[in-house]
């Protein structure tokens, strides 16, 4: 391939100058790499490479969606779990190798597919492939003959064949022949199918540039969010190029929340009814909102975002009275620790009121916190028996002095800082388990009143422009696939020799020959039918075969003249498609196709 | 949601009962199997209709009937007491099949949803499809009886786990799985994995076959088998036929969960292992259709698919937590 002698430049004996020679060499590699790399058999390569590289994404947790199973499993496996990290492989989906990977595919993919598209439109314009000499080395052929001259019976075929393309030459001593194709539309869903895997990798590529997915947990109670930016939010996952601002400012009020378990403690079902303004009511000052029931499977779609209903718990409310007789109100939300039966655990911390002095101030602060049952078991050890709210009570310790809240440490807000406990500066003042209406009277005179209990719902906000571009692209990834395995490219072909009356009892010679060129079976059935109306055996000649004609014309006939049924390998013409080789692209056999 | 316990048992009783009789249709073709001779070549192809005549020379293993029309209208020799077993193991596959979907039915209506929201009734489900396509091929396609057996004994197995370590009572599904979308994805993936199962077990086959078409010695016992070609194509026109219904599912399945968790792929042990299942069957038809990939090396890479998809449903279910584990099962 390579070619060590450069050519000299006309009117230039010198040696030629080593430049161009390099870069001839270097294009001729470059060449060369970019054939390897366009091949199928690099294709087949990189998509096996492909599976093998998502598999750790499939045996080994990965931090999205699940960090906290990495973290496990790096305490579990202190030696292999840093070394697997190192290397990715927690978060396979979003390392440079598996982007390597489908990367280079997707160049293959298009350095494959452009040529041959034009390839293929060129290949619509030219006419069907001339009839093989030898029609009887087809897989499928059938051989009769009939009454008519040649001219009649490749009209006949041609009016036969409406839809195929179809092409009528002369061969010489009066012999017509036709050739027809048909299936062309394989091509075609094949090259959509590909192309719509490109567009669907840039849509997804679009969502992950500017798209973000923000995390909330809103309380049931009327309480309101407005997705006016990422302080809104508990958590928030951006894309590449998503910054906070900008974001579409649309708010909802999430007004209540229900939710139904079977009797065995699985929920039945969720629901939350939320009323929305999108950005444009927001912005006007529109006083109307619209009403929408989120529920599980339905979120509610506002603007260019979906906002989802992914999880409830439950969140005690406290009223705290001071001995000066002022009060405080309590409510935050306690996060389940047991998913069955929604026991919950948390902390309601209180900041005493019209405390100006700051070191009396934390003296003072309270904290409530403990577990929360839904449907209590009752007794002195509190535990959840069931979801719901049947009998909710909490067993609670009420602690007093520095919550440490100023201490600059980020807290968390289910639990007290143990390290002020430790300390000494957050003692225990009771400890007891009330139900809601019930109170706790700590030694000060301070009042703890448990009022009751709200629902909060855990929200997800979401945003993906490219979402709808990537659901056509699939879509259309499926037409064309389907064309592709569905729709066969076949061949057929009609010899029409004329009539000689030494040779063929004064009737003209009907050869037919079929090939289907792709791996799709089945052609068979579909041959036999078009054999059986252009050329139908004649029981005088088929004789004991009448009963099977079909087949039995497939045994050559004793009068046809030696040279229609000669075979050469000369005009093996049939097919000059790299991938279709008559062998093993077609068998002649499977043919029942029903 | 009221569940039928009455006729969830009922269910339970088909279930057996389909199980038994597929056992039992699976001696009777493996006893067909081991008194029948060697597959004389013509007798695969006698249906064949047209132009029978001409494939030998693409053919080497001279599997093609080149005189196949011989005995087509000639009196039915008798039958061979291995062929009357064979026809009782078929006509037993489908009184097992009747059963088989009456537990389903019965199943269906007492959850009142879909009969496959748990693992036990996906892979009861799975086997029936697996049943059905079966049963297809035998009808197109009756000289291949002689797989029975074969055919049978993963379904049994599959039926048997699915009975005894993944068995869940009748029960509705969580509310996530409640939507008209779980209906259609996963009624898709059903009969994807279903027809796939019969591609896998043909492509073992053709291996299996392979080798001993190579060294006579070995794996004997295929010789009786359909010939290669015929295994090798029975895998690729199953997979063909599974691959985009499988596209459909693994599609079907984004649109569901862009509803109910917030976006259309996130990468969850049950997406990825469904990814890399649809990866390896592109694989499978890129092979078919690249030179030197063909037969051998492209067989393997559907079985590979297969193992990728019972990996999926076992160990995706059962050991690994996602949001996708609905097994159901207790503990
Ligand atoms: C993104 C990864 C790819 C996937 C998932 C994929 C998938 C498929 C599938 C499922 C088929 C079978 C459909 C049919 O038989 O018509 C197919 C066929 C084909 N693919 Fe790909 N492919 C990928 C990449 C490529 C690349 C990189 C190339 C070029 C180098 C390529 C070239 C072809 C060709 C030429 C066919 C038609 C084969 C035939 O004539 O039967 N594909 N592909």
């Amino acid at each position: 391939m390579t070619t060590t002698l450069p050519q000299a430049p006309a009117g230039d004996a010198g040696p030629p100058p080593a430049g161009p020679s390099g870069v001839r060499r270097a294009l001729a590699l470059a060449r060369n790499t970019w054939r390897a790399l366009t091949s199928m058999r690099t294709a087949l390569i990189l998509l096996f490479l492909l599976a093998v590289a998502a598999l750790p994404g499939a045996l080994l947790p990965q931090r999205t969606p699940s960090p906290n199973a990495v973290d496990d499993y790096l305490t579990q496996h202190p030696t292999l779990g840093p070394f697997l990290d190192e290397l990715g492989f927690f978060d396979v989906f979003a390392t440079p190798w598996f982007a390597a990977i489908y990367l280079l595919l997707f160049i293959s993919l298009i350095g494959c597919l452009v040529p041959r598209s034009f390839e293929h439109v060129r290949g619509l314009r030219t006419e069907p492939v001339s009839v093989p000499r030898n029609l009887a080395r087809l897989p499928h052929h059938a051989q009769s003959t009939a009454d008519d001259d040649p001219d009649a019976v490749v009209d006949a075929a041609r009016r036969r064949l409406r839809g195929w393309r179809v092409a009528v030459r002369e061969e010489p001593d009066g012999v017509r022949t036709l050739s027809a194709e048909k299936g062309a539309l394989r091509e075609v869903g094949n090259l959509v199918f590909h192309l719509s895997l490109v567009a669907l990798l840039l849509g997804v590529a679009i969502g992950k540039i500017f798209g973000y997915e923000g995390q909330v947990i809103v309380m049931a109670d009327g309480s309101e969010f407005c997705n006016s930016g990422i302080y809104a939010y508990d958590s928030f996952r951006p894309g590449l190029d998503v910054d906070g601002t900008g974001l579409d400012p649309f708010c909802f009020t999430v007004d209540d929340f229900r939710a139904t378990f079977r009797p065995d403690g699985q929920p039945d079902s969720f629901g939350a009814n939320v009323r929305y303004q999108d950005a444009d009511a927001v912005q006007d000052g529109d006083p109307t909102w619209q009403p929408h029931a989120l529920a599980v499977n339905d979120p509610l779609r506002v603007d260019g975002e979906r906002v989802y209903l992914l999880g409830h718990g439950y969140a005690p409310r406290f009223t705290v009275t001071f001995p000066n007789g002022q009060q405080r109100t309590g409510l935050v939300q306690w996060r389940p620790v047991d998913q069955a039966t929604l026991l919950s655990e948390g902390a309601t911390k209180i900041d005493p009121p019209g405390v100006t002095d700051e070191a009396q101030r934390r003296r003072s602060q309270l904290a409530i916190t403990g577990l929360f049952a839904p449907t209590s078991s009752g007794g002195g050890l509190v535990t959840s028996v069931f979801p719901a709210l049947d009998n909710p009570e909490v067993a609670v310790d009420v602690l007093r002095g520095d919550l440490g809240l100023d201490s600059g440490r980020a807290q968390s807000i289910f639990t007290v800082d143990q390290g002020m406990i430790d300390q000494g500066r957050l003692v225990r003042v009771a400890r007891e388990n009330i139900k809601p209406g019930g109170e706790i009277t700590l030694d000060d005179g301070t009042r703890v009143h448990f009022d009751g209990v709200e629902n909060w719902v855990s929200l997800q906000v979401s945003h993906d422009p490219a979402q709808t571009a990537v659901l056509i692209a699939a879509i259309a990834l499926l037409g064309g696939l389907t064309l592709s395995l569905t729709v066969r490219r076949r061949r057929f072909w009609v010899r029409a020799t004329p009539a000689l009356p030494s040779t063929t009892g004064g009737r003209t010679v009907v050869v037919l020959g079929g090939l289907a060129r792709t791996d799709r079976a089945g052609y068979g059935e579909e041959f036999g039918r078009l054999a059986a109306e252009l050329a139908p055996p004649r029981a005088d000649e088929v004789g004991a075969d009448g009963a099977d004609g079909a087949a039995g014309r497939a045994r050559p006939d004793p009068e046809v003249p030696p040279d229609a049924a000669e075979v050469t390998d000369a005009d093996q013409d049939v097919d000059r498609d790299v991938d279709a080789e008559p062998g093993p692209d077609d068998d002649g056999k499977d043919d029942d196709g029903r | 949601m009221v569940v039928d316990a009455q006729l969830g048992s009922y269910g339970d009783l088909l279930f057996g009962s389909a199980l038994a009789v597929y056992v039992l249709a699976m001696i009777l073709h493996a006893v067909e199997y081991a008194l029948s001779r060697n597959l004389a070549p013509v007798e695969e192809d006698a249906r064949v209709p047209v132009a029978a005549g001409a494939g030998s020379s693409s053919d080497p293993a001279g599997t093609t009937g080149t005189t196949a029309t011989t005995d087509t209208d000639a009196p039915r020799p008798p039958r061979s007491r291995a062929e009357r077993y064979g026809r009782t193991g078929v006509s037993l596959t489908v009184l097992g099949f009747g059963l088989h979907l009456a537990m389903l039915v019965v199943r269906g209506l007492a959850a009142e949803r879909v009969p496959w929201g748990n693992m036990y009734e996906f892979s009861a489900a799975v086997c029936l499809v697996a049943v059905g396509a079966w049963l297809v091929v035998l009808y197109r396609r009756p000289e291949l009886r002689r797989l029975g057996a074969f055919v049978l004994l993963p379904v049994i197995v599959l039926m048997f786990l699915a009975g005894t370590v993944l068995y869940t009572q009748t029960a509705p599904v969580v509310p996530a799985l409640r939507s008209y979308w779980l209906a259609i994805h996963v009624t898709a993936a059903v009969i994807a994995s279903g027809i796939l199962l019969l591609a896998g077990v043909a492509s073992v086959l053709y291996l299996l076959r392979r080798v001993h078409d190579g060294n006579p010695a070995r794996f004997a016992w295929t010789a009786r088998l359909p010939g290669a070609d015929a295994l090798d194509r029975t895998a690729y026109r199953a997979t063909a036929i599974a691959f985009p219904i499988w596209t459909f599912a693994v599609i079907t399945g984004a649109i569901w969960a862009e509803a109910a968790w917030g976006r259309y792929w996130g990468w969850d042990p049950k997406e990825t292992t469904a990814f890399i299942a649809w990866i390896v069957y592109a694989c499978y038809l890129h092979a078919r259709s690249t030179a030197g990939w063909r037969g051998r090396p492209a067989a393997t890479i559907n079985v590979i698919g297969f193992a990728v998809m019972v990996f999926n449903l076992f160990f995706v279910n059962i050991v690994v937590t996602g949001l996708h584990s609905y097994a159901g099962l207790p503990g």
